[in-house]
């Protein structure tokens, strides 16, 4: 058992489907229940031989819904466990993340975005954010969102949404696209190989009532008070969550006068365009969020009241931007630049945006991607 | 340095292999590199492309939209990719299997007839590599002798085959 693949630090160039899935391995991911989908395929691909290595279980499960409650029990047993998809099957998952929400336990899920609306394409998109941000499935709740923008992230991300995820008990995802899951760069596992006998044992999980009183893991509360107490303390749970794990990287921002908000792909593009625009002596800086949710509000708050311009890139149409615009309340000009469908934009249009943005030359109706708020 | 390269052919002629092995032998070099593949579904046949950048400084965008240099082993990959070259970029083609010339003056052309020569070693399957050391040999971005070293990382278990991945690469240099 426990067969280290990589050595802590060494680099290794693989493709970032594959660094996720190794990182879900190193970081105690024991199961894994899946249904193919492009562009995610190296995740099942490859944990259905690499879990063997390490004594744990392997489904491609009849479909996504049926992937998605085998994650439920697999949970509810205390393991760590695994599922990854594209959008479309994210949507059918989301009956059983709402109920994973509703009965607490730590799952991890991963959405390599294409491009949509319904069956859509196989390239590289964001247009998942609200599915993702906003729960996707029914009743109120919430989900941890990390987003990677590089292979390296694609490789160390999962063990902090397996922490994450164990601490809070809470479904925890790593939302990206399949430009990252495709894409190889150098890798280096930056966290030590997870002993699963030495995780902490965890209070509500199955595993067998002898010599203790039973445990019952449900989501149906017919008594609405005992449903809204429930509501109660998952938004308690919630708020702190909200308080304590907002990630973010800020780049260039001190003496910014435009700022860009993108994550994931589009963040890298627009380090590329910022490089440009500095060179021309425009000052430009990036706001990366790391976790969407979490969103990093307050960030987006200060730097709206200290910096004029505020520009969403984003490879969606007009999803991020909803969120800035509503914690930069006003306080800063919101421009919004956008490419779906599967179209990644690259830095000379986005430099082109980024000047237009900073002479405000944007006409009303006129057809453009960018759009004045 | 920085170096942004597409390579491109049909499935089968090893482009996406022939990439990561560019990639693997920056990354042994201390360097920054992105890989990023895009092919059909089939197995055979069908078109393969993958853009490689390799760069001294960290690397933000992994697309490549105007390559530096363009390494065309059909005919529609010269057909797709030449118009995209950098002004002064390098073309290198494959000559064994394009017949036309390139239409542009204001790059750089070598042909290299890579199925042939790689008959000559024993494979035409070591074409790939016939091309990779025209470009190493050219471009200085790797060096022909840590292209070599990576050759046991990128094909492990097919050891077989080393010596003559290695007189490819070797032919192909000579033709810089």
């Amino acid at each position: 058992m426990g067969i280290e693949k990589y050595k802590k630090g060494t680099k290794v160039l693989i493709k970032g489907n594959e660094a996720m899935a190794e990182g879900a391995v190193r970081a105690g991911c024991r199961f894994f229940g899946g249904y193919p989908i492009t562009p995610q395929n190296e995740v099942p691909e490859y944990l259905s031989w690499r879990l063997f290595e390490v004594g744990g279980t392997f489904i491609q499960a009849e479909s996504e819904v049926a992937a998605i409650n085998m994650l439920y029990g697999a949970s509810a047993c205390g393991t760590r466990s695994m599922t990854s998809s594209s959008g479309c099957g994210i949507s059918l998952k989301q009956e059983g993340i709402s109920y994973i929400a509703s009965a607490e336990l730590p799952i991890f899920y991963a959405n390599m975005i294409r491009g949509g609306p319904g069956l859509g394409n196989i390239a590289p998109c964001q247009g998942d954010y609200f599915q993702a941000t906003r729960g996707g499935g029914h009743g109120d709740y919430r989900v941890i969102v990390l987003a990677p923008n590089s292979v390296q992230e694609m490789g160390n991300f999962p063990k902090l949404v397996y922490d994450l995820a164990d601490k809070y008990r809470i479904p925890a995802m790593i939302l990206a696209d399949g430009l990252l899951g495709q894409m190889m760069e150098p890798v280096s596992f930056d966290f030590d190989w997870v002993d699963i006998s030495k995780i902490p044992s965890k209070d509500y999980i199955l595993n067998g009532c002898k010599g203790r009183e039973r445990r019952v893991i449900n989501t149906l509360h017919m008594d609405v008070d005992v449903l809204e107490k429930h509501n109660w303390h998952l938004f308690e749970k919630y708020n702190k969550i909200a308080a304590n794990e907002i990630r973010f990287e800020e780049r260039y921002t001190d003496d910014a006068e435009l700022i860009i908000v993108a994550y994931g792909t589009a963040a890298r593009i627009a380090v590329d365009a910022i490089v440009k625009a500095r060179k021309e002596g425009i000052k430009v800086g990036l706001l990366r969020p790391i976790t969407l949710w979490p969103f990093p509000e307050d960030v987006v708050a200060k730097l709206a009241e200290r910096v004029g311009k505020i520009l969403v890139v984003e490879m969606s149409l007009g999803q991020l931007v909803e969120d800035v615009r509503m914690f930069a309340n006003g306080k800063s000009e919101i421009y919004f630049y956008g490419r779906p469908g599967g179209v990644v934009p690259n830095p000379e249009e986005v430099l082109g945006v980024i000047k237009r943005a900073m002479k405000s030359n944007i006409k009303a109706g006129e057809f453009c991607h960018l759009k004045k708020l | 340095m920085r170096q942004e390269v597409i390579i491109s052919g049909f499935g089968g002629q090893g482009v996406i292999k022939a990439g990561v092995l560019l990639a693997t032998t920056a990354m042994t070099e201390n360097k920054h590199c992105t890989h990023f593949p895009s092919y059909g579904a089939e197995m055979r046949g069908g078109t393969a492309n993958c853009s490689i950048i390799v760069s001294t400084d960290e690397i933000a965008s992994p697309i490549v939209n105007e390559p530096d240099t363009v390494i065309a082993m059909n005919e529609p990959s010269l057909d797709k990719f030449e118009p995209k070259l950098k002004k002064g970029g390098l073309l290198i083609y494959n000559s064994s299997l394009i017949s036309k010339k390139p239409s542009r003056s204001d790059i750089e052309i070598i042909a290299v007839p890579a199925n042939e020569i790689a008959e000559q070693i024993g494979t035409t399957k070591c074409a790939n590599m016939v091309v990779m050391g025209t470009y190493a040999a050219k471009t200085n971005a790797v060096s022909i002798d840590a292209i070599k070293a990576s050759l046991s990382v990128v094909f492990a278990g097919k050891d077989k085959f080393l010596d003559i991945n290695k007189s490819a690469l070797d032919e192909g240099a000579k033709l810089k």
